[in-house]
């Protein structure tokens, strides 16, 4: 399972033709929720920081897009671009109140201050209260291309995907992820060789809310919608379920994740359970947390691991 | 072999010019009313192998988290190279050269074994925060790791998942990984704890040839090893230096010898299995024999 070159280039080959045989709106849905579960393991899988607010970088790219779409009239990709920088400020003060806690007071205090944030866009006045931001528009990009069109928007929400994905892997895999590695494997040894850790960890979550945040945006631009549903908690919890069901700390894991819970949610809130959504998700958390400690990427290398291996 | 520490050890004074690395006065840290540390004061000379010793709980640990700033002292100073680092971080500590190991091991387990010394050479790099290359700028270090490694036996193991180590490699690892920051002083605690006889005599080898050049300062159990090792040993009971001396000297004190021992001091007489540190106790009767 590990990323060779040839297996990538199938992947992206993969990813460009999927609009030929399934609903694009569908995929640029999955694709949003999996580079946004993709930030968030950067801090969970690799970093060891278990956020539990995180849905306040997303709804903070996504209302700031939705608002500049609708009052500015820029073009999407600076739409996107300032929505993630917004995103990446928000960040950069929760992450300096934050990374100085531990274990479950970090994720206490993200909570909380991801609840102090919803509750000003529920009174702001440019985010449209209970109503949310309404019929954003998508624009042109680089005021050419005609983003109406589903299937060119896709192929744009494919590349910011594969582009957050990309950094997701570098920040992995770079001299700088060597050492998140280390301070999740053993922070007091990490500190005991002389690293200054909270400032890994405020990098870390820096860029981890800049991509949640780009995930927000882009998905406001797909549904032409900035709501509070996007700054819930439910939301917070909702990436954690992804990121554990696919495998934490794996690449792929998020992704695989990400597709599986949207696919299962479209599916049911169409039909009779719609009303159960929330509890059947909850008994498929709780059995992957019971049973499938690896989550499903993790399993599979597990297996591959040893039967190959 | 005590004929081995004497020559190391006749002659020493109280000489105001001794050169010390790390000085310690009145060091208390107490937890909710209760004294861990009382009032330690300590002189490390530069270059020696310094041994600090006394029964479980004694509050051997707490002091090296006090030294390295893990924890901070309640009162008290810590000079190190005559610099106050009484209000400082742990890793600035660390980066003056002072770098401990921890008493249950501590390496970086799902990361490979030659990652895990890497990441100690890692630090005095300007690379530490680019997360935006690729690890390959790393690898002109693995040459060095590797050298590390071999000082430790632990070369061929270079590629395994740190995990799969046994026990005593793990330690062997760890001390790799804390030469790699070529420390000034160095802080061991309990490195053969847990150990066979074999691993053991290993380590401590390794021990003493890594002390060239730098000070040792180790918390150990094992006396057979500290009257090897150590040039100077500070005894510590219940929070307080009970006293301080060569190996001879201190195990030459009655009071060391009921404290350390405890009732098995008394046992030991009467032919009786010494309780809880029979390992200890036959260790120390071949050393002192
Ligand atoms: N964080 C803490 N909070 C409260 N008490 C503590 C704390 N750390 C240590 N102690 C207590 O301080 C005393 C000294 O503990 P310490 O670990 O320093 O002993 P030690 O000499 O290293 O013992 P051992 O040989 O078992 O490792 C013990 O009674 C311990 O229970
Ligand atoms: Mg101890």
């Amino acid at each position: 399972m590990t990323m060779t070159k040839p297996r990538i280039a199938l992947l992206v080959l993969l990813g460009l033709l999927a609009p030929l045989v399934i609903y694009p709106v569908f995929l640029m849905k999955v694709l949003c929720f999996a580079l946004f579960a993709c930030a968030f393991n950067l801090l969970l899988g690799f970093t060891g920081l278990l956020s539990f607010g995180h849905a306040a970088f997303l709804g903070t790219g996504g209302y700031v897009t939705g608002y500049l779409m609708i009052n500015t009239g820029i073009t999407p990709e600076l739409g996107i671009l300032c929505g993630t920088l917004a995103a990446g400020v928000v960040g950069a003060v929760y992450g300096k109140l934050a990374v100085k806690r531990e274990g479950i007071y970090f994720a206490m205090v993200t909570l909380a201050l991801a609840q102090l944030l919803f509750f000003v866009y529920l009174q702001a006045p440019f985010t449209g209260g209970e109503d949310g931001l309404q019929g954003v528009p998508r624009g042109f990009l680089f005021g050419l291309i005609d983003l109406t069109n589903n299937t060119y928007l896709y192929y744009v929400v494919y590349a910011i995907f594969l582009f957050g994905f990309w950094l997701v892997f570098r920040t992995v895999h770079s001299p700088f992820g060597q050492i998140l590695k280390a301070i999740r494997e053993n922070e007091p040894r990490a500190i005991s060789l002389g690293y200054n850790v909270t400032q890994y960890k405020w990098v870390a979550f820096v860029i981890s809310a800049a991509l949640a945040g780009l995930a927000g945006s882009t998905k406001t631009l797909v549904f032409q919608l900035a709501s509070l549903n996007d700054v819930h908690w439910h939301l917070s919890g909702e990436v954690v379920l992804m990121t554990l069901l696919g495998g934490m700390g794996t690449i792929a894991g998020p992704l695989v994740g990400a597709g599986v819970v949207v696919t299962i949610q479209n599916y049911l809130s169409g039909g009779e359970l719609g009303n159960y959504v929330s509890i059947i998700m909850g008994v498929i958390f709780i059995i992957c947390v019971l049973l499938f400690r690896n989550g499903i990427v993790g399993e599979l290398q597990r297996l591959i691991k040893r039967n190959f291996g | 072999m005590p004929g081995e520490n004497n020559n190391k050890n006749t002659g020493f004074d109280y000489d105001m010019s001794t050169d010390y690395v790390l000085q310690t006065t009145d060091l208390v840290k107490e937890f909710k009313g209760f004294t861990a540390v009382d009032n330690v004061s300590l002189n490390i000379e530069r270059g020696s192998i310094h041994a600090l010793i006394g029964p479980n709980g004694a509050g051997k640990t707490t002091v090296f988290n006090l030294l390295t700033k893990f924890l901070s002292p309640t009162s008290g100073r810590i000079l190190y190279n005559g610099r106050d680092i009484t209000a400082m971080k742990p890793a600035s500590v660390a980066r003056l050269g002072l770098i401990r190991s921890f008493q249950i091991s501590a390496v970086f387990p799902h990361l490979t074994v030659l990652e895990n010394v890497r990441i100690a050479l890692q630090r005095k790099e300007s690379n530490s925060f680019h997360f935006w290359r690729s690890e390959k700028v790393l690898e002109p270090l693995n040459e060095k790791a590797l050298e590390l490694l071999d000082q430790v036996g632990l070369r061929e193991f270079a590629k395994t998942t740190t995990v799969d180590l046994s026990y005593g490699r793990k330690r062997a690892l760890e001390i790799a990984t804390t030469l790699a920051l070529d420390p000034e002083l160095m802080l061991l605690d309990e490195p053969t704890q847990g150990m066979g006889h074999e691993d053991v005599d290993v380590v401590a080898a390794l021990i003493k040839k890594v002390s060239a050049n730098r000070t040792i300062l180790m918390v150990e159990h094992n006396l057979h090893v500290v009257s090897r090792l150590a040039d100077r040993i500070t005894v510590l009971q219940r929070g307080a230096v009970l006293t301080e001396g060569d190996y001879d000297t201190v195990s030459a004190d009655p009071r060391v010898k009921e404290a350390y021992l405890g009732v098995a001091a008394d046992e030991e007489e009467e032919g009786g299995e010494p309780v809880g540190a029979s390992g200890e106790v036959e260790q120390q009767e071949r050393a002192t024999a």
